[in-house]
């Protein structure tokens, strides 16, 4: 480590290799221990409530999320509880009804990031050669691009259309899970039992499916909660700008641009979907963290206050 | 032939800075050519006639030809992708569809603008975190250490225009009315005309990008302090600002450096959401408002623009932290 100091970024925070953490615990053991901690446990009620609001939220609508109940950007009032928005629709179904198709974007596009990076990456460590630098210089290519810009670039030509922005938003994410697991596959593709089974001639996919995966499990949970966080960011963010789904339907992203107008008359229009996101990125983040330090056997004499940005190395947003 | 290479590789083993250079250069110079496929092939290759998508529904088959022999999509692809490229080198970016202005003309204005707001918030965000992540590390484990962190954690884990609009919310509208929460600059117009205007953009964006290197810096120093160098200065009764500021800070700033590249970096993709948020006219606001417009011409020129930044920026982050670090620059 000392000698490397200089070399990158690199974290001074050791994730320590611990040869038996793996087998002590299992994932979802893991998952229970980090609930149990109090930032794990914090995160999770805090991402409760935008996940319920979201998915709960559309079975108790008030009125509909379209329909104009109220003059615009009127205050709360008995019949619209969070008041009007820009064109008098009641603030408070649009919120309730305006998260699922977020929520859903972001969880598919998470698993299309941390599933395709995986398969990159484990494949890139374990077999080398010329596919391990055929992966590696797409990883920086694609790292070349502002986050959002790939999205904007797709959505320019096709339109926003949610497959592409599911897509889009979980391709750019997928280089950063890409080098993720391949550090985590190097560090354990050189071990004894791996090589024990290459001995005994077993093909190299099922290596990596038998021996190695169960062996990084907890850097793609880790993984998995922080692209969600990102892409959960980039998706709300497209809603913002006016490209996630056309305007009449509700879209916590959409509803803090559009409603920002009025936002001396009834702040809630703003202020509540503002407040969901917030706690949904800030929950999730909190629980990883919480995830990364119990599973991955962390240094604690630094007490670092939030592990995830060191994982990876390099602000991703 | 090899033997040559093989010599200029000899040659430049002996010049680590201008080994890393070279090597960076062919690297950065490879990247933005696959960059540039990957900007041609979207609008080429993506599912949709562009020129269909571009000009709606009602367009004649005419019209369609003609757009199409513009954006560079009517001949083969190959030969198509060739003339594209040879006029995004020479300059000619071609002509915005929405205006009818030529690419270089709408956009040189609006990159002045952003490059003003990304110079500020650097300069501002590097300076406060390299000044709090000092304070956290010397101070480790007391309040301002907790409470630093904190702040820094937060500000991470809560999306850019969230933040943006938090700041709208405590100086320019609910809390304090203190300066113009939406830029009243008219597109083509200079920032410098109106200087508060910069203000809260700027804030924002120094907030979202402080973090990381505030996070680097304490990290790096906290470990510069724990080291036998300190301790023998320590011994030697060095007074302790002295090791702190010229002993511990020096070897802590190389991989600060790289961060502070990723900052820029960071700067260059965040002005997107944040411009919109202020209605800043800059590239970011530029970009968006093309892409709404499917204005491809201008989306072309602004994602090649700040994938070139990117290159270039990361190039100049790693030359500069070698040159911070004397045990890499003898290493070669």
């Amino acid at each position: 480590m000392s000698t490397s100091v200089a070399a990158m970024p690199t974290p001074s925070v050791e994730l320590v290799e611990d040869t038996d953490a793996p087998w002590r615990r299992s994932w979802w053991a893991n998952l229970l221990a980090a609930a149990k901690v109090p930032r794990g446990a914090a995160g999770i009620v805090l991402a409760a409530i935008p996940f319920a609001t979201a998915f709960i939220g559309p079975l108790f609508l008030p009125h509909s999320p379209t329909a104009f109940v109220t003059i615009p950007f009127s205050h709360p009032n008995g019949s619209a509880l969070l008041g009007g928005d820009q064109l008098g629709r009641d603030v408070l179904s649009r919120l309730l009804d305006g998260g699922r198709a977020l929520l859903i974007m972001t969880i598919l596009s998470t698993c299309l990031a941390v599933g395709a990076g995986t398969i990159a990456g484990m494949s890139a460590a374990y077999l080398g050669t010329w596919w391990d630098d055929a992966i590696m210089r797409s990883v920086d290519v694609l790292l070349s691009f502002p986050q959002l810009i790939l999205a904007l670039l797709f959505i320019s030509v096709v339109g926003p259309k949610a497959w592409l922005i599911v897509v889009a938003v979980g391709l750019s994410q997928t280089p950063g899970v890409t080098r993720v697991m391949r550090g985590a596959t190097l560090r354990i593709a050189d071990r004894e039992f791996v090589k024990a089974a290459e001995l005994q001639g077993t093909s190299h996919w099922k290596i990596l499916w038998h021996e190695i995966r169960p062996s990084v499990t907890s850097p793609l949970m880790v993984e998995a909660g922080l692209r969600f966080t990102f892409s959960m960011m980039a998706i709300a963010a497209l809603g913002y700008l006016g490209l996630g789904q056309p305007p009449p339907t509700p879209n916590w992203g959409y509803m803090i641009s559009e409603n920002s107008i009025g936002i001396q008359q009834n702040p809630w229009a703003v202020v509540a979907p503002l407040v969901l996101i917030a706690a949904l990125t800030v929950g999730i983040n909190l629980y990883t963290d919480a995830f990364a330090r119990v599973s991955m056997g962390i240094n604690r004499r630094l007490r670092e206050p939030s592990l995830i940005p060191l994982l990876d190395g390099r602000p991703v947003k | 032939m090899r033997q040559w290479v093989g010599d200029v590789e000899e040659a430049l083993r002996r010049r680590p800075f201008l080994h890393l250079g070279v090597h960076r250069l062919i690297g950065g110079v490879l990247t933005l050519f696959f960059v540039s496929i990957l900007v041609f092939g979207a609008t080429a290759l993506l599912p949709g006639n562009a020129a269909r998508s571009i000009l709606g529904p009602h367009a004649s088959h005419l019209q369609i030809v003609a757009l199409d022999r513009q954006l560079h999509l009517s001949g083969t692809l190959f030969s198509e992708y060739g003339s594209w490229l040879a006029g995004m080198l020479s300059g000619h970016l071609g002509t915005s569809l929405a205006t009818g202005l030529p690419v270089g003309s709408v956009i040189r204005p609006e990159l002045l603008n952003s490059a003003t707001l990304v110079v500020i918030s650097a300069v501002v965000s590097l300076t406060l975190s390299i000044g709090f992540g000092l304070l956290a590390a010397v101070k480790r484990d007391k309040t301002v250490d907790h409470a630093s962190s904190l702040v820094a954690l937060l500000l991470t884990a809560v999306p850019d225009f969230v933040l943006a609009t938090v700041v709208i919310i405590i100086f320019a509208t609910l809390v304090f009315h203190l300066l113009p929460g939406v830029s009243t600059l008219t597109p083509g117009e200079y920032a410098w005309n109106d200087p508060r205007a910069l203000v809260l953009p700027s804030l924002s964006l120094v907030l979202v990008t402080a973090p990381y290197p505030f996070r680097m810096t304490r990290a790096t120093l906290i470990e510069a302090l724990e080291s036998d160098y300190v301790e023998m200065a320590r011994l030697k009764n060095v007074p302790e600002w002295r090791v702190v500021l010229q002993h511990a800070l020096p070897n802590a700033l190389a991989p600060v450096a790289q961060v502070g590249g990723l900052v820029i970096i960071y700067l260059a993709g965040g002005i997107v959401v944040i411009e919109s948020v202020f209605t800043f006219p800059g590239i970011g606001q530029g970009l968006v408002n093309a892409v709404q417009r499917h204005d491809e011409p201008i989306v072309q020129a602004t994602v090649l623009l700040l994938a070139a930044v990117y290159v270039i920026v990361n190039i100049g982050a790693d030359v500069i932290a070698l040159a911070l670090s004397p045990e890499r620059r003898v290493a070669g």
